[in-house]
């Protein structure tokens, strides 16, 4: 664990990570399957849509609004909930969430909370937190259930399990599923059967369910979910009492704002048309799903990030995972290596950000878990700058290293190198990929103007105190 | 956790304060570019809107109106359903009369009534042709969202007037304070080796039919 509360996975820094990673043949040819995979179909799910590009401007757009007037949009979406009969809870870090959602479920008289998929409360650690209050906490998502039953860690945004084959799975529910059939072969069909039956009853007895939310309709209170295998449904339908927890920057103002974002997601996304599964609600609706609703308002970091003027645009992602799908570097690492609940580019900027003041070693390597080549940026629906954060995320660091160490020269070379998305490309490209995860990390062969410096000696990541004062600076 | 359990407003007062401070900048008013397409035509966005939820292998049936209690009958024959929920406002021809009927009424149909039901049948609020979508709004025909989720099998009548053809047209037809559920295909899931698979906790089979 680290900083203020963001679920950190003990992992080493990202290029010792990375190495391990990359000796691990089968991860690597089920991540390339999937990457490409999922590449391929979403090409052609966006290609189908001639207005694109005008659509990724508006949710850019949106996004941007919504944060340069974030107070203002979370009264309003305060009000508005409240109005409709839900209660708004708001939550300055990971542990203040955490205590919120175990005391509502404590309250509602459960010791079991059925969840679905949901990256804040990876985030905030709250399956741990729960348990220590006593909570057991089911995850409804078939892969979040693999995971979590294979006491394994998620590698993907939107394929957790992405790194486990059908032989694996079937070991997995063997093992650890009570009362599956000791029979079951590892067809997929039968897999899923037997997670149907296993939650099914979890479903119709439990009292909390606890979700996250891709979207709040600020002027109506509403809040959306996407989904593909009802267990979401299940859980914002059956339990008496549902408890929401969201980022404060997942909002867009008004509901037809939503006729962007719910173009855009699935087909980044799933590489789909529309999700199977998408769920509206506002409020409690009498005889209609839960009686009790609770959202709780994360902060976690977002307004520091917020603050930097380059970095706050990572809090427009919708969390597609579009861009981990087109990462040359995620493709060849996997999720894990990150050491984040948030991995790939996204992960790479959006990680430090949260974590702050105190970000650890790994943090400090994920700025440098990139090649710069744009791909990430290309695909993202709200157009994030990932380039140009990562750039602005290292060359602060060098900046604040070159004044004060011996090695000054070289160093501001490689700032100059790595100051200019398209510079640090280029140089990368001729490097390549393999090569910049080479030797612990260091980055050997740069061309010129690198080479000056890697030429005598191979280029380590900037040192890691720099980052920190550059960060006590920046952020004072 | 001791102070976790403060009020509430200390923590949105904080929260608050912390994005005026990171806000000192106060970026100008955004101008939301809103080129893209609102609504969209196409030559026959019934046949559109079938061959889509096709895509997601769901059953569909095209008739007209006075062939709707024929087709809603032979597919409950096919599926071999004797048992069949239905909110109570359901149009009556829509009743076959081989099946034995449980209405949603006051007396609301309970968990387990439904998890042991051989299917549901519904209407919709909204078809979005484009995408192969059905909105549900618990409005007129369509009952409580519990209905159409813990049966296995969801029978769902389309009419023409409910289709659009884009999703902001869609969208903009809808009440978004309802509690709404926006159907593709049946439940599916691509978890393991992106392998699809329809039906994990959704209904499996979703079959529809499109009156016009
Ligand atoms: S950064 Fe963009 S592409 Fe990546 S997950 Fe977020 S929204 Fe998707």
């Amino acid at each position: 664990m680290a900083g203020r509360g963001v679920t950190w996975l003990g992992t080493p820094t990202f290029p010792k990570a990375a190495r391990t990673a990359l000796a691990d043949t089968q991860l690597r040819t089920n991540l390339r399957n999937a990457t490409t995979t999922i590449r391929g179909k979403r090409a052609g799910a966006v290609a189908e849509l001639p207005d694109w590009e005008p659509l990724r401007r508006a949710g850019e757009a949106i996004k941007d609004e919504v944060l340069a007037n974030l107070d203002t949009y979370l009264e309003r979406l305060e009000a508005a909930v409240t109005a409709r009969g839900g209660v708004v809870h708001w939550a300055r870090d990971a542990a203040e969430a955490n205590a919120i959602v175990l005391r509502l479920t404590r309250e509602a008289g459960a010791d079991e909370v059925v969840k679905v998929k949901s990256m804040a409360t990876a985030e905030i650690g709250l399956n741990e937190a729960l348990a220590e209050g006593g909570v057991h906490a089911v995850e409804t998502d078939l892969a979040e259930l693999i995971v979590q039953l294979g006491e394994d860690r998620p590698s993907h945004i939107l394929v957790p399990a992405i790194h486990r084959n059908r032989s694996e799975i079937r070991e997995i529910f063997r093992r650890e599923m009570p009362g599956v059939d000791q029979d079951i072969t590892d067809e997929p069909r039968e897999l899923a059967e037997a997670a149907r039956k296993h939650l099914r009853q979890k479903f119709l007895t439990a009292k909390v369910a606890v979700s996250g939310a891709n979207f709040a309709v600020a002027d109506s209170g509403s809040v959306v979910v996407v989904e593909s295998e009802g267990n979401g449904r299940m859980c914002l339908t059956l339990p008496e009492t549902l408890i929401t927890v969201m980022g404060i920057e997942k909002l867009v103002p008004t509901w037809s704002d939503l006729e962007v974002f719910l173009q855009l997601l699935p087909r980044s996304s799933t590489a789909e048309r529309m999700n199977p599964y998408t769920s509206v609600w506002t409020g409690v609706a009498p005889g209609d799903g839960p009686k009790n609703f609770h959202l709780v308002l994360l902060d976690n970091g977002r307004t520091d990030t917020l603050a930097d003027t380059v970095g706050r645009q990572a809090l427009r992602c919708i969390r597609c995972s579009a861009c981990l799908n087109v990462c040359p570097v995620y493709e060849r690492t996997g999720g894990a290596a990150y050491g984040s609940v948030y991995p790939g580019p996204i992960g790479a900027i959006l990680t430090p950000q949260l974590l702050g003041e105190d970000v650890d070693e790994q943090a400090k390597s994920l700025p440098y878990a990139s090649s710069l080549c744009g791909a990430c940026f290309e695909v993202c629906p709200v157009r994030i700058d990932i380039p140009e954060v990562l750039v602005h995320l290292r060359a602060e660091a060098v900046e604040s290293k070159s004044k004060a160490a011996p090695e000054a020269a070289a160093m501001s070379a490689l700032a100059w190198a790595m100051g200019n998305p398209r510079r640090w490309a280029a140089a990368q490209k001729a490097a390549g990929v393999g090569r910049l995860l080479s030797r612990g990390g260091r980055i050997s062969g740069l061309p010129w103007p690198g080479s000056r410096w890697t030429a005598s000696r191979d280029l380590p990541a900037p040192p890691k105190e720099t980052f920190r004062a550059w960060w006590r600076r920046t952020r004072g | 956790m001791a102070e976790a359990t403060e009020p509430s407003a200390t923590a949105k007062a904080a929260v608050l304060g912390r994005i005026r401070a990171a806000l000192a900048d106060r970026p100008g008013p955004v101008t939301v570019p809103r080129d893209y397409d609102r609504t969209r035509s196409t030559a026959d966005p019934l046949a559109l809107l079938a061959e889509r939820v096709e895509d997601y292998r769901a059953t569909v049936h095209r008739v007209d109106a006075a062939e709707l209690p024929d087709r809603i009958a032979s597919s409950l024959a096919a599926r071999g359903a004797r048992r069949m929920a239905a909110p109570v406002d359901l149009p009556t021809t829509w009743l076959a009369p081989e099946v034995t009927w449980r209405l949603d009424t006051d007396q609301a149909l309970t968990i387990d009534e439904l998890d042991g039901i051989d299917g549901v049948l519904t209407g919709c609020a909204v078809a979005i042709a484009e995408t192969g979508t059905l909105v549900l709004d618990a409005g007129a025909a369509q009952g409580r969202r519990l209905l159409t989720l813990l049966p296995d099998y969801h029978l769902c009548v389309v009419r023409a007037d409910q289709v659009a053809v884009s999703l902001p047209e869609a969208l903009a037809r809808l009440d978004g304070t309802r509690p709404l559920t926006f159907v593709s295909g049946p439940s599916a899931t691509s978890d393991i080796e992106l392998n699809r698979v329809e039906g994990v906790h959704g209904p499996r089979t979703l079959e529809v039919v499109i009156v016009g």
